[in-house]
């Protein structure tokens, strides 16, 4: 166990070199001479703000099941299916149909080619919707990848929509990730008061123009309250323009009243059709809709067909500047909420991590005289060994860009307890091995070949328990999960290799005086 | 040889206090309950500063008092001048939020407020949180089993699982008794306890394993007696470092890192005794011998 080979050595201290050696960047600043990588503080550590965002998908599957209606009624239809009793509710359309027409739905539904009502979702294997008979009523439902698939399209929408608002707003940094199958996780370094943008999250903003009519006509009318006044209007559920027709949208003064508005500007689809309508309706009035809130509802003196137009509604400018960036940035698909929040202020970001790296550095120099004041000169050489250790702790994490908590500072904690404890299990063992031996060789080349499977069985126990909680845990327990783990292995490597190689110089130089430990 | 310290003829004795600590943490843990911060039971906490002389903890108390928060609790957190408040209001919608919170705060005051810290957790993610937590420890907990299974022998595994239950068992009740706080870094601090017990007790484990095949003839009480007494000074000098290092976050860690580090100065000094006192006499019980192992001995 006490001999090394030159390549040995050579290679021991190259890795240890180029391993440790990313940790410099973190103590001194490099000018990115050669390597510029840091550690990346947690949000705990460094302020900020983490939000954790649902998707609540149950409206767009509603969406989608009654956008399934006007062509499954066309399609009963044309194939000359008589039906009655057509119910739409939340979750399930529901209709009777005689015995024996049951076959001849079932036909044209459960086709797998060409069925524009019944996709056939080819990477699930499976129809989009669903269907029971009992006592011939139909009812039909999403099928579990049908749901699966429109929500997937939700968050990847949401997560997209998400993006461009917290870049308009202009954080550094910002991180957003999906998480699980309905989540959103925003993570913005340096937040303060995250209000602004949960506010700017929570709407979908989804606008509309329609034509405020009497009669209810084809499409149908909904009743609003117009916004700042008592006057209910009636607006036809046509919708002449959408959000998706604006290319852009800023915020402005009105040149004659001074009013905070919000300025429009439409693509050529949307000028034509704003054009058209405008001109056909003159003195009528246009509700402008945003999230199912009449804002306004001007009366149309001209016809606007340049493809600009205002919206004004009593805002503040403030209002105007958030209005206008939340129709740049797209509709959500459907409202997010805060399922949890934590947010961090800097100062005390600040304290946190004062207070984390003096008592590591208070922990690390108690270890240290005590390991000097048992072992002497051995205590010297477990020194070097756990300096080396934490410098390559630090440098893989730097190298991973791992993210440094204050959970993940008790893990570094817990790794110098390990890593002292390998130390003193290999002179523990030496000790004994002394005690019975005659030759100082042969003592320490026992004791190290016991002691190492004693350490070996333990790191390697604490290495599975924290790798599955890496794996499974959330929050703090990962944080705490990726610096022992990392911490477990740089500690294996130099208790198996620097120690026993400094001990070996030690044991070799003094071969035939009595050493004690 | 070192004096050499009887502890077989204790095990009876250690057992029955342990059974009955750990009947106790029980009891406690069922009856008394435990202190779920807001990561398992949901709801809002929030940490602030003021800059005022003037503003004592009842004034802080009152100022959230009349906002129909659901239950509130108060308490000085480090330094003077430093709350912590916590209530039950797991959800905004509409108009009470956060910020209408925070201002309604700053006037009823009447001073500058520094908010530090704002954690929300809602219901669904609360109760997940926990779930996840419990999933991840009992994982961690069946791998280190195995591991130890095919390491050692099944009746080891026995040994050290029930160890760690005492262990665990014990620190939570103990937080039972004392009202701390149980919240996400404390899951952090029980799996920590658990390494480090399981690390205490493969070190013992490991040298009664030696020293059967060494001894075949000696009882396994006795080899369990020598065992103990080889690895002490390793026990105690390990212990005595990690505890050197956890006092130091206890004391300078800062408000946030001491229930952990409490956590785990419990959890040190018990997982030490557990190591000695339940995982080795169980051993004892199972009536371990040179022949449990000389089976693993032949595959090797």
């Amino acid at each position: 166990m006490l001999n090394f080979s030159k390549t040995k050595i050579l290679s021991i201290y190259l890795i240890f070199l180029f391993v440790s050696i990313f940790s410099i960047s973190n103590f001194f600043d490099l000018n990115k001479i050669f390597f510029n990588k840091k550690i990346n503080l947690g949000l705990d550590l460094q302020g900020g703000s983490y939000l954790l965002l649902e998707v609540d998908s149950s409206s767009i599957e509603k969406r989608r099941l009654q956008s399934k209606v006007v062509p499954l009624k066309k399609k009963l239809n044309d194939s000359s299916i008589e039906f009655k009793n057509f119910i739409i509710s939340e979750k399930n359309i529901k209709f009777n149909l005689q015995k024996k027409d049951l076959e001849k739905f079932e036909i044209f539904f459960e086709d797998r080619k060409g069925n524009d009502i019944n996709n056939y979702l080819d990477q699930y294997n499976s129809f989009e919707l669903e269907h029971k008979i009992v006592n011939n009523q139909i009812n039909i439902y999403l099928s579990k990848y049908g749901v699966i698939k429109l929500r997937t399209a939700a968050v990847d929408q949401s997560i997209e929509i998400v993006r461009r608002r917290i870049d308009e707003i202009g954080t550094k940094e910002p991180s957003i990730l999906k998480r699980g199958s309905s989540r959103i996780l925003v993570e913005l370094p340096g937040v303060k008061d995250p209000e602004r943008i949960k506010e700017l999250l929570g709407k979908t903003a989804e606008l509309s123009f329609r034509l405020i009519t009497e009669e209810a006509g084809e499409f149908g009318s909904e009743k609003f309250l117009l916004q700042g006044t008592q006057e209910e209007i009636t607006a036809s559920k046509r919708i002449i323009l959408s959000g998706e027709n604006l290319i852009d949208a800023q915020p402005k003064y009105d040149n004659f009243n001074n009013e905070p508005i919000v300025a429009f500007s439409l693509d050529r689809l949307g000028s034509q059709r704003f054009g058209r309508t405008t001109s056909k309706n003159i003195g009528k009035r246009i509700a402008i809709i945003l999230d199912n809130e009449a804002i306004s509802a001007p009366v149309i003196r001209d016809a606007i067909t340049g493809g600009n137009g205002t919206i004004s509604g009593n805002f503040t400018f403030q209002g105007a500047t958030d209005l206008a960036l939340l129709l740049r940035s797209g509709a959500l698909p459907t409202p997010l909420t805060v399922v949890e929040e934590r947010t961090v202020g800097p100062d005390l970001g600040k304290d946190s991590i004062e207070a984390g790296v003096v008592s590591l550095i208070v922990g690390f120099l108690l270890v240290i005289v005590f390991m000097i004041f048992k072992y002497r000169s051995f205590g010297v050489i477990a020194n070097f060994s756990l300096i080396s250790n934490l410098l390559m702790l630090v440098g893989i994490l730097t190298l991973l860009e791992a993210t440094l908590t204050l959970p993940g500072i008790a893990g570094i904690i817990l790794t110098v307890g390990m890593a002292v404890d390998a130390n003193v299990l290999i002179f523990e063992r030496i000790k004994e091995e002394l005690a019975k031996e005659n030759s100082n060789i042969q003592a320490f080349d026992l004791g190290f070949k016991r002691s190492i499977v004693t350490i070996l069985d333990a790191n390697i126990t604490t290495l599975i328990a924290s790798v599955i909680l890496f794996i499974f845990g959330s929050g703090p327990v990962k944080g705490f999960a990726v610096t022992l783990s990392i911490g477990l292995i740089t500690t294996l490597f130099s208790a198996y290799f620097i120690s026993r190689h400094l001990t070996s110089m030690v044991v070799f130089k003094n071969k035939e005086k009595k050493i004690t430990i | 040889m070192k004096k050499k310290y009887n502890f077989e003829s204790r095990f009876k004795l250690a057992n029955t206090a342990s059974i009955l600590l750990v009947i106790g943490s029980l009891l406690l843990i069922f009856f008394k309950g435990l202190n779920f911060g807001i990561d398992f039971k949901g709801g809002t906490l929030i940490e602030l500063r003021v800059d005022s002389s003037n503003v004592g903890i009842s004034d802080v108390r009152s100022s959230f008092s009349n906002m129909n928060l659901g239950d509130i609790n108060v308490k000085e957190f480090g330094k003077k001048g430093d709350y912590l408040i916590k209530f039950e209001k797991k959800t905004f919608n509409g108009d009470s939020n956060i910020r209408t919170i925070k201002e309604n705060v700053k006037n009823t005051l009447q001073a500058e407020v520094n908010f530090r810290r704002v954690e929300n957790v809602g219901p669904k993610v609360s109760e997940e949180l926990l779930s996840s937590g419990l999933l991840a420890i009992s994982l961690a907990l069946g791998a280190m089993l195995f591991y130890i299974w095919v390491r050692f022998e099944w009746q080891f595994s026995v040994g050290s699982i029930l160890a760690i239950f005492h262990d665990v068992l014990i620190t939570i009740g103990l937080f039972s008794l004392l009202s701390l706080e149980i919240n996400l870094s404390i899951v952090a601090a029980v799996l920590t306890i658990v390494g480090y017990s399981m690390n205490d007790t493969v070190v013992i484990y490991d040298r009664i394993r030696e020293n059967l095949s060494k001894f075949s003839s000696v009882k396994i009480g006795e080899i369990s007696n020598i065992s103990i007494n080889e690895t002490l000074s390793r026990t105690i000098i390990t212990s005595l470092t990690t505890l050197l290092a956890l006092t130091s976050i206890f004391v300078l860690g800062g408000e946030i890192l001491r229930g952990f580090a409490l956590a785990m100065i419990i959890g040190v000094i018990i997982g030490t005794y557990s190591s000695i006192f339940v995982a080795s006499p169980i051993l004892k019980y199972f009536n371990v011998s040179f022949k449990t192992i000389a089976k693993e001995k032949e595959n090797l």
